[in-house]
């Protein structure tokens, strides 16, 4: 199978006169030398791998080992100081600069960090934005944007301003902005790295369900090891500019190219990859621990929400116990109709809470036995979510089929 | 000390100093120099100024007859919508208030010309201006070449601006509106530059990897996103070529000016005060109406303002 996307030996050079800086790379010179000697850096130093189509490529590294600056290569919003980028065979590096804004705009497009949204426009202009730019008709443009913003779930917001928007739904504009084009490849610099725990998880789960409907090939940059396992179908590792190995989650679990690769799964167990915070909700109704919050007011709000169980937290997050209708039931009575109950004396005992780290496989047995929903607590002791027998359930089916998804892409691999 | 005749030795230095002085020193005569190139300038270049003569005072005198024609309760009308549209109903309370406070001291035909001296003035520093400052966002060599020329016209007194002014184009109107554009221009170059220069690389990013070319990058995503900078830049020139038009009345531009350098001139306490008392009204008026375009406002338009005065609920 030939590669949508082919990069072969490209340097990237930063500094005053990156020809000269060559020459001492192509005598073998390190990065380290180099700078020291010219004043130079090397971004990216003689990087070479294929993407195939339909993939979920993700680059890894520290910050500073050459990831961004290897993503914008792709596009040539960094133009390489030497090598090619062929993408369907086509050499970007030589292309002529009305055919590389041609390919931009049909081709390839890019999903930043910080969403990078057009503040003076609404979310539809936002999301038409490359097809206004390609000379697309209004109509035909907003048609297309709005189709990309139900896909990422956005539909109502389409006449919102970016202001208005949370950053998760920011960045689902910015997704749809990039969908709207319909490109083959989508690139993706950090794209959730900004935002927070649960909402990162719930967009890497968008990506991933936008991908089976229809398999773009995706380059993703992160520096984040769980992110690239949940979302990768092959990974390549960058250190100081250089890739220094590229290989599926498990290959590159398995066989470490070299230390700095196994020091970012040090910790990490295979089986173990998730966490109880990758997969805590926060659906549960939770009560705020305030001086007015008597019993009856508690009790009143589950029957609103029509649950058996409530979260009990202080105003600020820090977890205080669980309450269920019973438990409030029957404190009511022990202390009559007349007197007003603190909210701690109906606190079920039985309900402890677990830290957001602790790994799926010790879960297990805590929410097996609970009678509630396990509440996850993060380092500080505040309430972060909760984990239900069908959370947890789903989610361990879902991490058994991990592995088994991308074994058919280890086999073309090695055929 | 040194000149005391008893201290032979202080003389001596005195005296090798001072030798040193006079043979080191050439005389440079760059007043005389700069007379020569005006006089080149004036003999060579006739036509030019004739041509920027002719044009500045078209439309310095179409605006200035303009309104003073529109008659004032429409210019009434007309600013209080506009300040009703874009800043609030107190501001437009306050608009008509100083309106007819400039109406009772029998300033409008002055007040009229300034303000068309003003908008005339502004328009073409703007008109240059802001092209300038695109040029020195794009290019650091424009910007290295533009900003020392941006420093000297700043620092320039403003009366210098009015003497080559009166020897390339005579006294009335049309020297007054040119000094004032030079005045007036720097802010308009630099809050462009500046404005331009601060859009978030991600943003530049953004517009180039979705396929802009150079001008669909400067349209689409530099100028809206430096607009309220640019816009700052705008009130920047409206206030300064406010302040120099004022000082032009030295050389006959006319308008508000005028009772103020009477004032001056005849130590008239109560004419001057009126003169500075109308300068002051047509400032707060313009600054706070083109002010208001330098924020974006999604709230309630003109319509709703409207409605919100008379009490209907939108």
């Amino acid at each position: 199978m030939d590669a949508k996307l082919k990069v072969e030996n490209v340097y990237k050079i930063f500094g005053a006169q990156p020809k000269r800086a060559m020459t001492r790379v192509r005598k073998g010179q390190g990065k380290d030398e180099i700078f020291a000697e010219t004043g130079m850096t090397v971004g990216v130093n003689n990087a070479s791998f294929d993407i195939n189509e339909g993939e979920i490529f993700v680059i890894m590294g520290l910050s500073g080992s050459g990831k961004s600056t290897m993503v914008r290569m792709l596009n040539r919003l960094i133009d390489p100081t030497s090598g090619s980028v062929k993408i369907d065979g086509r050499d970007i590096v030589a292309m002529s600069r009305r055919d590389l804004i041609a390919l931009r705009r049909r081709e390839i497009s890019m999903v930043f960090q910080s969403f990078a949204l057009m503040p003076h426009q609404s979310v539809l202009e936002n999301t038409a934005f490359g097809l206004a730019t390609a000379g697309v008709g209004r109509s035909e443009r907003e048609a297309a944007a709005r189709k990309a913003l139900e896909a990422v779930g956005l539909g109502a917001n389409a006449e919102s301003f970016p202001d208005e928007l949370s950053g998760g739904m920011k960045q689902r504009v910015g997704l749809a902005r990039a969908l709207a084009v319909n490109p083959s490849i989508l690139l993706m610099d950090e794209a959730f790295s900004a935002l927070d725990p649960l909402i990162r998880t719930e967009m890497q789960d968008e990506l991933l369900r936008l991908q089976s409907e229809q398999a773009r090939t995706v380059v993703f940059i992160t520096h984040d090891l769980d992110e690239a396992m949940r979302v990768g179908d092959r990974i390549a590792i960058m250190q100081a500019g250089e890739v220094v190995q590229v290989g599926t989650p498990e290959e590159i679990v398995r066989h470490p190219a070299n230390d700095y690769v196994r020091s970012f799964f040090r910790d990490v167990n295979v089986s173990h990859v998730f966490t109880a915070g990758d997969i805590a909700r926060r659906d549960q109704v939770t009560i705020v621990d305030r001086p007015g919050m008597s019993l009856r007011a508690a009790l009143s709000r589950l029957d609103q929400h029509d649950r058996e169980n409530a979260v009990v937290h202080d105003r600020h997050k820090r977890y205080l116990g669980t309450v269920s209708a019973d438990s409030l039931k029957r404190c009511i009575r022990e202390i009559g109709p007349e007197a007003e109950g603190r909210i701690e004396t109906a606190f079920i005992e039985a309900v402890p809470a677990l830290a957001a780290d602790t790994p799926l496989d010790d879960l297990l047995a805590p929410v097996a036995s609970a009678p509630f929903p396990v509440v996850i607590v993060d380092g500080e002791g505040d309430y972060y979510g909760t984990v239900s027998r069908s959370v947890l359930l789903h989610a361990l089916n879902r991490s058994e089929e991990q592995p088994g998804e991308s074994t058919p892409q280890t086999e073309a691999e090695h055929v | 000390m040194f000149d005391q005749p008893y201290f032979p030795a202080a003389r001596a230095a005195e005296g090798f100093w001072q030798s040193l002085t006079e043979r080191l020193v050439v005389p440079l005569p760059i007043g005389e120099w700069f007379t020569a190139v005006v006089g080149y300038m004036q003999d060579h270049f006739e036509w030019f100024f004739e041509l920027v003569s002719t044009v500045i005072g078209f439309v310095a005198d179409e605006l200035m007859t303009l309104f003073n024609w529109i008659p004032a309760p429409l210019v009434f009308l007309l600013l209080a919508a506009i300040a009703l549209w874009r800043v609030g109903w107190q501001f437009t309370i306050f608009v008509l208030i100083a309106l007819y406070v400039v109406l009772g001291m029998d300033l409008w035909p002055a007040t009229m010309d300034t303000l068309g001296l003003v908008l005339a003035a502004t328009v073409a520093a703007l008109g240059i201006g802001l092209p300038l400052g695109v040029a020195m966002a794009k290019s650091n060599i424009m910007q290295a070449i533009i900003r020392p020329v941006l420093d000297f016209m700043q620092t320039l007194p403003a009366f210098v601006y009015l003497i080559p002014a009166v020897i390339f184009f005579g006294t009335g109107r049309v020297p007054g509106v040119i000094a004032t554009v030079i005045f007036a221009m720097p802010p308009a170059v630099r809050l462009m530059n500046v404005g331009i220069r601060h859009v978030p690389a991600e943003n530049v990013e953004a517009g180039r990897a979705f396929g802009c070319n150079g001008a669909q990058l400067l349209y689409k995503v530099e100028l809206p996103l430096a607009l309220p900078s640019i816009m700052a830049g705008i009130n920047q020139t409206i206030m300064l070529a406010l302040s120099m038009v004022v000082i032009a009345s030295m050389i006959g531009a006319g308008g508000l000016g005028d009772p103020v350098l009477a004032g001056i001139q005849q130590l008239r306490l109560g004419t001057g005060f009126q003169g500075g008392l109308g300068v002051v009204i047509l400032a707060i008026i313009l600054d706070r109406l083109t002010q208001s375009f330098g924020t974006r406002r999604r709230g309630p338009g003109l319509w709703a303002g409207l409605g919100r005065v008379f009490g209907r609920r939108t």
